[in-house]
C-alpha cells in the first residue's frame, strides 16, 4: 500500500525540484557568460562610455576605435606572429616527444626503465613558480636567453602529457603489436604506423592541451626573453594592462586586446568542445 | 623469464628461437631509451639542473653579473634564507605580508572552488537534464582562457565605475574601488582602526597579530573571485569523470528508495567522490599557492601590498631588486610550504594512496585536469 505511495511523492519531489534546478542553472550560466559578453561589448565603446556605462551591453555609439588603435599604436601584430610561432611549434614537438616517452615507459622493457619514471614523477612535484629564477640561470647560461630556442626549448615536454600518453598507451590491446613484431617491424615502424594511428583521441587531447598551454604562457617568456621583438601575447596584453598605452585608462583597447588573444583557443575550445567535455578526453581507448 | 605485462609476452608465447629473443630485448632496450631521450633532455636541462642551480643560488652572493658559479660568488650560508624568515627590516616584513595575503587565498579559494565545482557537477549530471551540453560550455570557458586576459577583463569589472559596483548600484549598495582598495576585510568587519594596542607586536616573519587578523585586503577578494570563476570549470569535469564512474545508477537507486536529495547527496556518491575530492583538494592548495600571473598582469602587488604573493615576491626580488639569493631563497621556501601543506592535506584526509585503487578513467581525468590548469598560464599545478 504504501510502496506506490512513497513513488508517487518521490516523483512530485523530483518534478518540483527540476524547474528549480533549471532556474539555479541558467543564473549561473548567466553568471559566467555576462563578464565575456561585457568585454566584447565595451571594446566597441568610446573610453569615456565603457567607464562610465560599463554594465551596459548596448552603445548607442558603436565604434572600432580602440582596435584601430590597439593595431596602430602598438606591437599587437608582432605580438600575434610570436604567439603563434611559439605555440605551433611546441605543440609538434609536444606532441611527438611525449607520444614517444609515453609509448617507451609503457611498453618497452630496458635498463633504467624505473630510474626514468622515478625521476618523471619527481619532477611533477616541482612547483612551477619555483623554477622562474632557476630557467633565468640556465637559459641565460646555455646563451639561448632572449631567443626563440629559449623560449621553446624548455616548453617541449610536459610531464603531465607523457603520462596521459602512457595512460593511454596501457590502455590498448597488446595484440596488435605483437603481430606486427612477429611479422619482423622495428620497434619506431610498429610505434609509428600501428600504435600512433590508434591513438588519435589520446594524441587530440595532448595537441588542445599544448596549444593552450604554449599560448596562454606567460611567466616562462617573462624569465626567457627582453627584447620587445621577442614580446609574446601574453607579456604584451599584460603590458598593455599596467597602462603602457597611457592617458586615461583605456579600457576598451585592452578589452579589445583581451578579446582578440582569447579568439584562437575559443575556436580550438568549441571545435573539440565535445572531446573536452568529455572528462578523460579520450585519453582512455574505450 | 620476463613475466611482466608488456611486449615480452610475445617471447613466452611464442616459440621464437633464444638468439631471437636475446636480439628483440637488446633492440627494445635500445629503442626504449632512445624514445624517452628527449624527455629525459629536456627535463634535466630545463627542470632537474634548474633546481640544482638555484638552490645554490640561495645560499650564495650571486647579484647577476657574470655566472652564478663565478669566483666573485662566494657561499653565504643561510644569510639569504635568514633575511626572508627573521622578519626583519623590509625583505623579512614584504615576505610575511606575503605570506599573509597568499594564506588567506587559499583559504577562501580551495574550499568554494572545491564546493562550488561539485555543484556545478551534480547539477549539470542528470541524464534527463536538457541544454546539459550549453550548461556545461558555459561553466568550462572561463578555463580556457588566459589568465592575462581573465586579468584584464577583471580590472575591468571591478574598476570604480565598472560593471560590479553599476549592479551592486542597482540594490543601492556603493561598491568599493576595488583593486585600489588595501583594506582588510576582517578589519572592515571590525569596524576599521588601528585595533588593540596589544595585537601590534609583531609575532612571525616581523608582522603584527593585528595585521595577520587583517583578512584579504578588497582588492585580494577581486582575485580570489576570479580564481574560483576561472577554476571551477575544470573541476567540475573532474567531478563529472568521478560521477559518471560510480554511474547514476546507485544514485536512482537510492531515490526509489524515497532519500530526499540531501540523502541522496549525502549517503550515496559523496564516500564514493572522496577521492576526487582530495585530488581537487590537492590540486587546489598547489594551484593556489602559486598565484603569479594575476598579480603581474593586475597590480603588482598593490594596494599597500596587499596582493603581494610569495611567487611574485620572488621574482620582484630577483629580477627588479635584482637580490638573486632572497628570490631564490624565497621560491625554496614557498617549495617547502606547498609541500608542508600537502602533507598535512594528507594526514587529514587520509586518503593516501588513491592513485592505485582509482580507474583508469579518472587517471586520466586528473592529469588532464592538471594540465589543464597549467595551460591557463596560472602557475603550473602539478601533484
Amino acid at each position: 500500500m504504501s510502496r506506490p505511495d512513497t513513488a508517487r511523492h518521490a516523483g512530485e519531489r523530483h518534478g518540483v525540484g527540476h524547474a528549480s534546478v533549471y532556474i539555479v542553472l541558467t543564473a549561473l550560466a548567466l553568471v559566467y557568460i555576462f563578464p565575456f559578453l561585457i568585454q566584447v561589448a565595451n571594446s566597441f565603446k568610446t573610453d569615456e562610455e565603457a567607464t562610465n556605462a560599463g554594465l551596459a551591453l548596448w552603445s548607442a555609439n558603436w565604434t572600432t576605435a580602440a582596435y584601430k588603435t590597439l593595431f596602430a599604436n602598438s606591437d599587437f601584430g608582432l605580438w600575434t606572429m610570436n604567439s603563434l610561432i611559439v605555440t605551433v611549434l611546441v605543440t609538434t614537438g609536444r606532441v611527438f616527444f611525449v607520444s614517444l616517452a609515453g609509448y617507451s615507459l609503457a611498453r618497452l622493457r630496458f635498463p633504467g626503465r624505473q630510474g626514468v619514471y622515478l625521476m618523471l614523477v619527481a619532477v611533477m612535484s616541482v612547483p612551477g613558480v619555483v623554477l622562474l629564477i632557476p630557467k633565468f640561470l640556465v637559459i641565460k647560461s646555455l646563451g639561448i636567453y632572449d631567443s626563440y630556442p629559449g623560449m621553446i626549448l624548455p616548453l617541449l615536454v610536459d610531464a603531465a602529457g607523457v603520462f596521459i600518453m602512457k595512460n593511454f598507451f596501457e590502455s590498448i590491446p597488446v595484440a596488435v603489436e605483437e603481430a606486427a613484431r612477429i611479422d619482423g617491424a622495428g620497434t619506431f615502424r610498429t610505434f609509428w604506423s600501428i600504435v600512433l594511428p590508434m591513438s588519435r583521441p589520446a594524441l587530440m587531447t595532448i595537441i588542445i592541451l599544448s596549444f593552450q598551454g604554449s599560448w596562454n604562457e606567460l611567466n616562462h617568456f617573462i624569465v626567457s626573453t627582453q627584447s620587445p621583438a621577442l614580446t609574446t601575447l601574453t607579456k604584451g596584453v599584460a603590458s598593455l594592462a599596467s597602462g603602457q598605452l597611457s592617458a586615461g585608462n583605456q579600457f576598451p583597447i585592452k578589452l579589445a586586446a583581451a578579446a582578440l588573444m582569447t579568439i584562437p583557443v575559443a575556436i580550438i575550445f568549441f571545435v573539440f568542445q565535445k572531446r573536452i567535455m568529455n572528462a578523460s578526453g579520450g585519453a582512455v581507448k574505450e | 623469464m620476463a613475466t611482466t605485462p608488456g611486449l615480452e609476452r610475445t617471447e613466452t608465447s611464442a616459440p621464437t628461437p633464444r638468439s631471437h629473443h636475446a636480439r628483440l630485448n637488446r633492440q627494445q632496450a635500445g629503442a626504449g631509451w632512445l624514445f624517452v631521450l628527449p624527455m629525459v633532455v629536456v627535463l634535466g636541462i630545463f627542470l632537474f639542473l634548474p633546481v640544482v642551480m638555484a638552490a645554490w643560488v640561495s645560499v650564495a652572493d650571486w647579484t647577476g653579473r657574470g655566472a652564478p658559479w663565478g669566483s666573485n660568488v662566494s657561499f653565504v650560508g643561510g644569510t639569504n634564507y635568514a633575511q626572508v624568515l627573521g622578519g626583519q627590516g623590509l625583505a623579512g616584513r614584504d615576505f610575511g605580508t606575503s605570506i599573509r595575503n597568499n594564506l588567506y587565498y587559499v583559504i577562501l579559494v580551495v574550499p568554494l572552488q572545491t564546493a562550488l565545482s561539485l555543484t556545478l557537477a551534480f547539477l549539470v549530471n542528470k541524464r534527463a537534464l536538457k541544454g546539459k551540453g550549453f550548461y556545461r560550455t558555459a561553466f568550462y570557458f572561463p578555463s580556457v582562457t588566459s589568465s592575462v586576459a581573465i586579468t584584464v577583463l577583471w580590472l575591468f569589472l571591478f574598476s570604480a565605475s565598472g560593471a560590479i559596483n553599476a549592479f551592486l548600484g542597482l540594490f543601492a549598495i556603493t561598491g568599493p574601488n576595488w583593486f585600489q582598495d588595501p583594506r582588510g576585510i576582517i578589519h572592515l568587519i571590525l569596524g576599521g582602526g588601528d585595533g588593540p594596542a596589544a595585537l601590534q607586536q609583531p609575532v612571525l616573519f616581523g608582522i603584527s597579530t593585528w595585521e595577520w587578523l587583517a583578512g584579504p585586503s578588497v582588492a585580494m577578494c577581486a582575485f580570489i573571485l576570479m580564481a574560483i570563476f576561472t577554476t571551477s570549470g575544470t573541476f567540475m569535469l573532474l567531478f563529472l569523470a568521478a560521477l559518471q564512474a560510480i554511474g547514476e545508477e546507485t544514485e536512482e537507486a537510492a531515490m526509489v528508495d524515497g532519500a530526499n536529495a540531501w540523502q541522496r547527496f549525502r549517503y550515496v556518491p559523496l564516500p564514493m567522490l572522496r577521492p576526487t575530492v582530495f585530488t581537487v583538494l590537492t590540486l587546489g592548495t598547489i594551484g593556489t599557492w602559486q598565484v603569479f600571473d594575476q598579480i603581474y598582469t593586475g597590480t603588482r602587488g598593490g594596494p599597500a601590498k596587499t596582493t603581494l604573493t610569495p611567487a611574485y615576491l620572488s621574482y620582484d626580488a630577483a629580477f627588479v631588486s635584482q637580490d638573486w639569493g632572497r628570490g631564490a631563497a624565497i621560491a625554496f621556501v614557498l617549495f617547502g610550504i606547498i609541500v608542508i601543506f600537502t602533507i598535512i592535506q594528507r594526514l587529514v584526509l587520509g586518503t593516501g594512496g588513491i592513485d592505485r585503487t582509482t580507474r583508469r578513467e579518472l587517471r586520466s581525468a586528473r592529469l588532464i585536469a592538471q594540465a589543464s590548469i597549467q595551460a591557463k598560464g596560472g602557475g603550473d599545478v602539478q601533484a
